[in-house]
C-alpha cells in the first residue's frame, strides 16, 4: 500500500513536471544584476536588457538586428521643414501591463509621453528626484536639455517635440533606452500612495514581457504580455539567470542550465563553437578602439609626425595577438556596419622604414613619450596593456621611446581628458544610437575638448562638415558630409583608429529567431524555442 | 580529570563579559574608520563610475558632488556617516538606490547557509581525521591526512572552485554549475535559507535541487577550514595524549577508545573550538571568492560587485556590518571558551 502511494505521488510529480514543460521558457544567463527597472536614469547595458528591452517600448525603435529607426509606439511622424518640430502620431489601443500592484484603466496617450520626458528634464517635476541621489545621465549625455524647447500634447494620440535648433540625430536619440515610455497613470497611483520608489522595483510598461519577480543578484522572471500590441510572444516565460563570471556562464550553457548567454571569454569561444548543441553567432560590434594623440602637444601637433607614428605600428599583429580573431582593422572612426561608412578610405600601411624617414624629415629624433594603456578589458579593446607593449616595441624600431602609463579606470579617463595631457592616449567608444554623429561629434567636435575629445583636436573643416550633417535630415546629404569628415580625419590623423571588435553570442541550437543587435543590447522579442 | 563546567553565578564570568563588551566600542570606531577610509583610498570616483562612457561636464560634476555630500571635508563626511550608523541608518546604495540594510538582509541568509554548510563539512570531516591522525601518529594515514590538509590549506580557492566545476559539473554532470536552485522552481523566499524554505513549501524535489546546488560551493569554502581544523585537532590531541591524567586513565586499565573519547577529546577540543571561531572571519573572506565563482547570491559577491561599481555606501557599510558580525561571533566563542575552561575567566 505504502509503495502504491509512493508510486502515485511520483506519477503526480512527473505529470506536474510535464505540465510545466509545456510552457515555453527561455533562460538567458545575463552578465550582471540590474540596478533597478526604470530605464530612464540607468546607464548599464545589463540594466537596459532587463528593463527597456523586455518591459518597455519607445516612440521609435531600432529595427531588430539593425540601426535603422522604425515606428514603435508612434506609428508615424512628421518633421517640419525647418527641422525643429517633430510630430508623433501614437498607435491607438496600446495597453500597459496589468500587475498585482497596478491595473491600467486607459491605453497609452500623449500624457504618458510627456510625463516620460518631463520627469527627466524639469527639475520641479515631482519625479525628477524620486530616488535618493538619482541622475538622468543619458538624458543629459545626449544633450537633450540643450535641444528640447517644449513637448506639447496636440491631442490624446498626437505629441509634438519642439527643438531649439535642428538636430538630425534626435530621432535616433528617441529610440534609445532612456527614452522608454512609462505610465503616467501608474506614477499617479504611486504618488497617491506615497511609495514613489516602487516605480523602479515594480515596473509597468507596454513591452513584450511583463515583470514577475526579481530575487536580488539571482534571477529575474518575466512572462509574455498577452495583450502586447504586436501580439503575444512565442515564448511564455523569460528568465534572466544572473551569472557574472564569463567562464561559469559558458559552463552553464554547456550544461544546459541556460539557453543563451552574452560576452563569452575569448578563451571559451572555440570550446563553445565545438559543442554540437550550440551555435555561436557573431557580428561586428558598433565600436572603435583608438589612440588619441594630443594634437596641442609638440611634436604631435604636426600631422606628418602623427601619420608617421601610425605608420610605424603593425596593426595586423596587434589584432591577431590581442583581439585573437575577434577584431577587424579600423580604417575609419566609424565601423563598417554604420551608414555613411567611407569604404574608399585607404587602410593604414605598416612601413617602419618610411615612418622613420618621415619622422626624420619632420625633425623628430630621439622622441620619448608617455603611452597610455587602458587598465580594463573593454569590448573595443580586450587588453590595453598588451596593445601598449606591442606599440612600444614597434615604436622602438623607429627610435621612439614610449613609457607605458596607466591608472584606475575612472581616474584614467579623468586624467586623459585634460587638455595638457602628455602622450598618446588609448581609449574607445561603443555607439549609443547608430547615428554617425554619436561618433564624430561626441569624440572629435571642438566643444567636446575637455570632455570626450581626448585629442584636443579642433579642425575647422571637420567641424563644419559634422555640424552641417547634424542640422540636415536628408540622409544622402548627411552621408556626403560624413564622407568629407572621414577624409579630413584620415588626412589629419588626430587619432590612430585601431580596431573594431567582433561580438559573440553563444546559444543552444534550439533558440530560434534571435537577432544580434549592432548596438550591443540583448532583446528577446520574437525569439522562439524549438521543441 | 576532565574540566568540570562551572554551575551557577560566577563573579569572574560577569567581569570577563563586561571587560569584553567594553572593548567593543573602540573596536567598532576603529573598524568604521578603516571601512570609511578603505573605499576612499581606492583609486576612482563614484560619480564618474556612475556616469558611464559619456562622462559628466565639470559643472554637473560639482552639482553631483554636492548632492552626494562629497564636497564636505572628509572628517565631516565621516562623522555624518558615523552618526547615521549609530542611528541604525546604513545609507542608500549609490547604484540601486535601495537601503543598504535591506540588501544585506536579503542576501545574508544565502551566505549563512553556505558558511554553515561549509563549516559543518569541515567539522564533520576535520575533527575525526585529526583525532585519527593523532592516535595513529606517524602512520601512513597520519602522513597522508596531514599532507592533504597542507595542500588544502594552500589551495587558491578561485582555481579550486573552477577546477571542481569543470570536473563535476562540466565533465561528469553530477552537480549544477552555479546558482542556489534549479530555475524551474519558483519559490518566493520565506526565511531566505533555501533548504529551509523548500521544506516549508513541502517541495521535496526543490529541496533536493537546493542541496545539489549547495554541495560544490560548500566543499570549496570548507576546504581551508577543514585543513586548519584537522591540523589543530591533531596537535591538540597529541598534546593531551601526553598528559599525566591520560596516562593515569590508561594505567587504570580503561579501553583505548574510552581514554580517547572521554578523557582526551574533551580537553583537546577546547583550542579546536577557538580555531573554529576564528575561521568565521576566514569564511567571510572565502565567501567572497566562492560566491563569485558559483554566482552564489550572498554578501561576498555583493561586496565585490559594489567595489567594482565604486558604490562607497555599500562597501563601507557592508564592511562594517560584516566586521560587527565577525566580532559578535568571536565574542560568543570566547565566552563559550571561558564557560568550558574556567582558567580563562580568572586570568
Amino acid at each position: 500500500m505504502k509503495l502504491m502511494k509512493t508510486l502515485l505521488a511520483a506519477t503526480a510529480i512527473l505529470a506536474l513536471a510535464a505540465g510545466a514543460a509545456q510552457a515555453k521558457q527561455l533562460i538567458y544567463c545575463s552578465e550582471a544584476s540590474p540596478a533597478h527597472f526604470d530605464p530612464g536614469p540607468l546607464t548599464g547595458g545589463n540594466d537596459f536588457d532587463a528593463s527597456s528591452h523586455t518591459i518597455y517600448n519607445r516612440l521609435v525603435e531600432f529595427a531588430p538586428g539593425a540601426t535603422e529607426v522604425i515606428p514603435a509606439l508612434a506609428e508615424s511622424w512628421e518633421v517640419s521643414a525647418d527641422g525643429k518640430e517633430y510630430t508623433f502620431h501614437l498607435r491607438p489601443g496600446v495597453k500597459f501591463h496589468t500587475q498585482p500592484y497596478f491595473t491600467p484603466t486607459r491605453d497609452l496617450t500623449a500624457d504618458d509621453v510627456i510625463f516620460t520626458f518631463e520627469r527627466q528634464w524639469k527639475e520641479d517635476n515631482k519625479w525628477h528626484a524620486y530616488l535618493e541621489g538619482m541622475t538622468w545621465d543619458y538624458f543629459q549625455g545626449m544633450d537633450m536639455p540643450k535641444y528640447l524647447s517644449s513637448i506639447e500634447k496636440v491631442d490624446d494620440l498626437t505629441v509634438k517635440f519642439v527643438l531649439t535648433e535642428p538636430n538630425a540625430p534626435m530621432l535616433a536619440n528617441l529610440a534609445m533606452d532612456f527614452a522608454s515610455i512609462v505610465s503616467k497613470e501608474y506614477a499617479d497611483q504611486l504618488e497617491a500612495s506615497g511609495d514613489l520608489a516602487a516605480f523602479s522595483t515594480q515596473p509597468v510598461g507596454t513591452g513584450p514581457f511583463q515583470f514577475v519577480d526579481y530575487q536580488l543578484d539571482t534571477v529575474i522572471r518575466y512572462a509574455a504580455f498577452p495583450d502586447y500590441w504586436e501580439g503575444k510572444q512565442p515564448i511564455d516565460d523569460l528568465v534572466f539567470a544572473i551569472t557574472t563570471d564569463a567562464s561559469v556562464r559558458a559552463q552553464r550553457l554547456i550544461a544546459g542550465e541556460c539557453d543563451i548567454m552574452p560576452y563569452p571569454a575569448p578563451a571559451d569561444i572555440d570550446i563553445l563553437k565545438a559543442d554540437e548543441n550550440l551555435t555561436v553567432m557573431e557580428q561586428e560590434g558598433l565600436n572603435i578602439g583608438y589612440i588619441s594623440y594630443n594634437t596641442t602637444e609638440p611634436p604631435f601637433d604636426n600631422p606628418d609626425v602623427r601619420k608617421a607614428l601610425t605608420m610605424a605600428i603593425d596593426k595586423s599583429a596587434i589584432i591577431e595577438a590581442v583581439y585573437q580573431g575577434a577584431g577587424q582593422d579600423a580604417k575609419n572612426l566609424i565601423p563598417p556596419t554604420m551608414w555613411s561608412y567611407d569604404d574608399a578610405t585607404a587602410a593604414d600601411v605598416y612601413d617602419p622604414e618610411a615612418a622613420k624617414a618621415a619622422l626624420e624629415a619632420a625633425g623628430v629624433t630621439d622622441l620619448t613619450t608617455d603611452l597610455w594603456a587602458i587598465p580594463v578589458s573593454r569590448p573595443y579593446n580586450p587588453n590595453g596593456q598588451r596593445v601598449a607593449e606591442l606599440i612600444q616595441a614597434d615604436w622602438a624600431k623607429v627610435g621612439v621611446t614610449a613609457n607605458i602609463v596607466t591608472y584606475e579606470w575612472t581616474e584614467y579617463r579623468e586624467r586623459g581628458k585634460q587638455p595638457d595631457r602628455k602622450g598618446p592616449f588609448m581609449i574607445g567608444w561603443t555607439g549609443d544610437n547608430g547615428d554617425p554623429d554619436n561618433f564624430f561629434a561626441t569624440l572629435f567636435s571642438c566643444s567636446a575638448i575637455g570632455v570626450s575629445n581626448y585629442s584636443s583636436w579642433c579642425n575647422e573643416d571637420f567641424e563644419a562638415a559634422i555640424q552641417a550633417a547634424k542640422t540636415t535630415s536628408d540622409p544622402a546629404e548627411r552621408t556626403a558630409l560624413y564622407t568629407t569628415a572621414q577624409e579630413i580625419f584620415k588626412a589629419e590623423e588626430p587619432a590612430i583608429t585601431l580596431a573594431h571588435s567582433r561580438v559573440f553570442m553563444p546559444m543552444k541550437k534550439t533558440v530560434l529567431n534571435y537577432h544580434m543587435s549592432p548596438l550591443g543590447n540583448h532583446s528577446f522579442k520574437g525569439v522562439d524555442i524549438e521543441e | 580529570m576532565a574540566v568540570r563546567v562551572a554551575k551557577g553565578k560566577d563573579p569572574h564570568m560577569l567581569n570577563y563579559l563586561l571587560r569584553r563588551l567594553a572593548l567593543i566600542v573602540p573596536t567598532i570606531i576603529g573598524i568604521s574608520i578603516c571601512a570609511f577610509a578603505f573605499v576612499r583610498v581606492l583609486p576612482g570616483d563614484p560619480i564618474l563610475a556612475m556616469a558611464g562612457q559619456h562622462g559628466v561636464t565639470p559643472e554637473r560634476y560639482e552639482i553631483l558632488k554636492e548632492q552626494f555630500g562629497y564636497n564636505l571635508p572628509i572628517w565631516q563626511q565621516y562623522f555624518d556617516y558615523l552618526g547615521s550608523v549609530l542611528q541604525g541608518d546604513f545609507g542608500i546604495s549609490l547604484a540601486t538606490k535601495r537601503p543598504v540594510i535591506n540588501e544585506f538582509l536579503a542576501l545574508f541568509p544565502a551566505t549563512i547557509e553556505l558558511a554553515l554548510t561549509a563549516m559543518f563539512l569541515a567539522v564533520l570531516i576535520g575533527i575525526p581525521a585529526g583525532i585519527f591522525a593523532a592516535v595513529k601518529r606517524g602512520s601512513w594515514f597520519d602522513q597522508a591526512t596531514m599532507g592533504v590538509a597542507l595542500t588544502g590549506y594552500s589551495m587558491p580557492i578561485f582555481w579550486w572552485g573552477l577546477l571542481l566545476i569543470i570536473f563535476f559539473s562540466g565533465y561528469l554532470g553530477w552537480t549544477p554549475v552555479s546558482g542556489r536552485i534549479a530555475l524551474s522552481f519558483f519559490l518566493r523566499p520565506i526565511t531566505g535559507f533555501m533548504l529551509i524554505d523548500t521544506l516549508l513549501y513541502g517541495n521535496w524535489p526543490a529541496f533536493v535541487s537546493a542541496l545539489r546546488h549547495l554541495i560544490l560551493p560548500a566543499v570549496v569554502l570548507g576546504t581551508i577550514p577543514l585543513a586548519v581544523i584537522a591540523r589543530q585537532t591533531r596537535s591538540a590531541m597529541l598534546e593531551v595524549l601526553g598528559e599525566d591524567y591520560v596516562r593515569t586513565a590508561r594505567a587504570k586499565g580503561l579501553s583505548p577508545r574510552r581514554v580517547v573519547n572521554i578523557h582526551a577529546l574533551r580537553n583537546a577540543l577546547i583550542p579546536v573550538i577557538t580555531t573554529i571561531g576564528l575561521q568565521v572571519g576566514l569564511l567571510m573572506g572565502g565567501a567572497i571568492l566562492t560566491e563569485t565563482i558559483f554566482t552564489w547570491p550572498g554578501i561576498g559577491k555583493w561586496m565585490i560587485d559594489s567595489i567594482f561599481k565604486r558604490d562607497y555606501v555599500v562597501v563601507q557599510s557592508g564592511l562594517l556590518i560584516i566586521a560587527l558580525i565577525v566580532m559578535a561571533v568571536n565574542l560568543l566563542v570566547d565566552l563559550l571558551y571561558a564557560f568550558i575552561n574556567p582558567r580563562i575567566r580568572v586570568q
